[in-house]
């Protein structure tokens, strides 16, 4: 056993977790945000991505104690506080990109990221920024225009702003 | 997925990781754990002790030293070289295939460090550091001790690395010709989550004149090992590169490569892919040094 100290979607949290436990099973079990899905468990599928210091990575492939420091972000941190959807979730709704909805918090993250610092991506960044994302279902389509949906929208709301 | 480790040992600097490695020679480093996890599922449980190399600052950066050396530090993400300005100016090539491995979330997360002692033939950063003559700085409690990584390779999935031993740093000698081209071409199915089916990378100096003054041209899953193409390298060496050498470069390529039958893809499949893939990264690694056919 060992005590961490991580940041998760914003809140501090400390607590024990076992040597050999990944980050996964501890997102899920311990802080019981089950939005994060395990899926392949080899890093091959995406559905477990959450951002880690800002950067997608499959937190399949990481012990839980070698994330002590970080901050993580998983789907529920995306949500507004009030419970409404971020745009970028209204998006995925918007386009009917999620059938199954298993691949979908993972496509969201990655999503993310790459509007966080490319707010305006071609159709070739947005799929190589979801390379390491599955959908069985194979609604990448519908994926590829959720996210220039919300791209659009998160544009528009920076201009509202203005 | 709960694995079986005794200990995860998180150490703050390198002589701790070091000083804990002597005491349990057993023990595994850890960086981004895309491979060394994955191992340990396909084993039996055994409780194992893991040394976690994240805080680790000496395996950190990378360097230009003023003898033109290109340092680059163990415990750097293949997202970290796909951002380097010093690898993109100094071996292109890496950065391509630090971007063609994987998926964005294993480049945020494995190591080239950790991609080396992985030991696999398929590594994607292989064939550009056996191309460059990378040599490999291990540490130990012992001291330190200084590999060649055309000799670190011991066949598939096993590597020269002694029990104790961290891999810390990749060197990789600057190009002494007037100007330098290189590139790493990977042949996979599919453009991401992919393994190369054959990888290929080869660094050009060209002199002034246009003769070919420095070589190197590695090959990946052509053999048991990433090797290097020698052959083809003396065939090219000091002459200018035209359209009926290249025919002999992929022909002497193929001389040196030892592919296999898998279920991944045929022999034969493999082998018309290394001629191909030599001929295509030799042009291109002059033509990017200045040279013209």
């Amino acid at each position: 056993m060992q005590t961490i100290h991580i940041k998760i979607n914003g809140k501090d949290w400390t607590g024990p977790v076992e040597d050999g436990e990944t980050l996964v099973d501890m997102i899920r079990y311990r802080l019981g945000l089950t939005g994060t899905k395990r899926g392949c468990e080899v890093g091959e599928c995406g559905a477990c991505t959450v951002l880690i210091d800002g950067v997608p990575n499959a937190s399949c492939m990481m012990l839980a104690a070698l994330a002590d420091g970080k901050s993580i972000t998983t789907i529920e941190g995306l949500t507004n506080e009030d419970g409404s959807l971020s745009p970028i979730q209204q998006a995925f709704v918007d386009a009917a990109a999620v059938q199954c909805g298993y691949c979908t918090p993972g496509m969201i993250l990655s999503a993310y990221a790459l509007l966080q610092h490319n707010p305006h991506p071609t159709r070739e960044e947005i799929k190589v920024a979801l390379s390491g994302n599955m959908c069985r279902c194979a609604t990448y389509e519908q994926v590829m225009e959720a996210v220039e949906r919300a791209s659009d929208l998160l544009a528009a709301a920076v201009v509202s702003k203005e | 997925m709960l694995y079986s480790v005794k200990e995860l040992y998180r150490p703050e600097t390198l002589e701790d990781a070091l000083r804990y490695l002597a005491e349990y020679p057993d023990a595994r480093p850890i960086a981004g754990g895309t491979d060394v996890l994955v191992s340990m599922r396909k084993k039996k449980p055994e409780d194992v002790r893991l040394v976690g190399l994240q805080n680790l600052q000496e395996l950190r950066g990378i360097r230009r030293r003023e003898d033109g050396v290109v340092e680059i530090g163990a415990y750097n993400t293949f997202t970290d070289l796909a951002n380097c300005p010093i690898i993109a100016e100094s071996v292109p090539m890496l950065r391509t295939a630090a971007l063609a491995m994987g998926g964005p979330q294993i480049q945020n997360a494995a190591t080239i460090g950790g991609n080396v002692c992985n030991g696999a033939t398929s590594a994607d950063s292989a064939p550009a550091l056996f191309a460059r003559d990378a040599v490999l700085v291990l540490r130990s409690a012992q001291g330190e001790r200084r590999v060649p990584i055309t000799e670190f390779y011991d066949g598939p999935g096993r590597v020269k690395r002694q029990s104790g031993e961290i891999l810390v740093t990749i060197e990789l000698p600057p190009c002494q010709a007037d100007s330098y081209g290189d590139c790493y071409i990977k042949f996979s199915t599919r453009k991401a989550m992919d393994l190369a089916l054959i990888g290929c990378a080869a660094a050009c100096g060209v002199a002034k004149d246009g003769t070919i003054a420095q070589v190197g041209i590695a090959l990946g899953v052509a053999a048991p090992t990433p090797i290097r193409a020698a052959e083809a390298e003396a065939f090219l060496k000091g002459k200018r590169l035209t359209e009926d050498m290249l025919e002999q470069v992929g022909e002497l390529a193929l001389a040196t490569a030892k592919p296999r039958d898998s279920w991944r893809a045929s022999k034969a499949y493999r082998e018309q892919i290394i001629k191909t893939l030599a001929r295509r990264a030799v042009r291109a690694a002059y033509e990017m040094a200045g040279g013209a056919l």
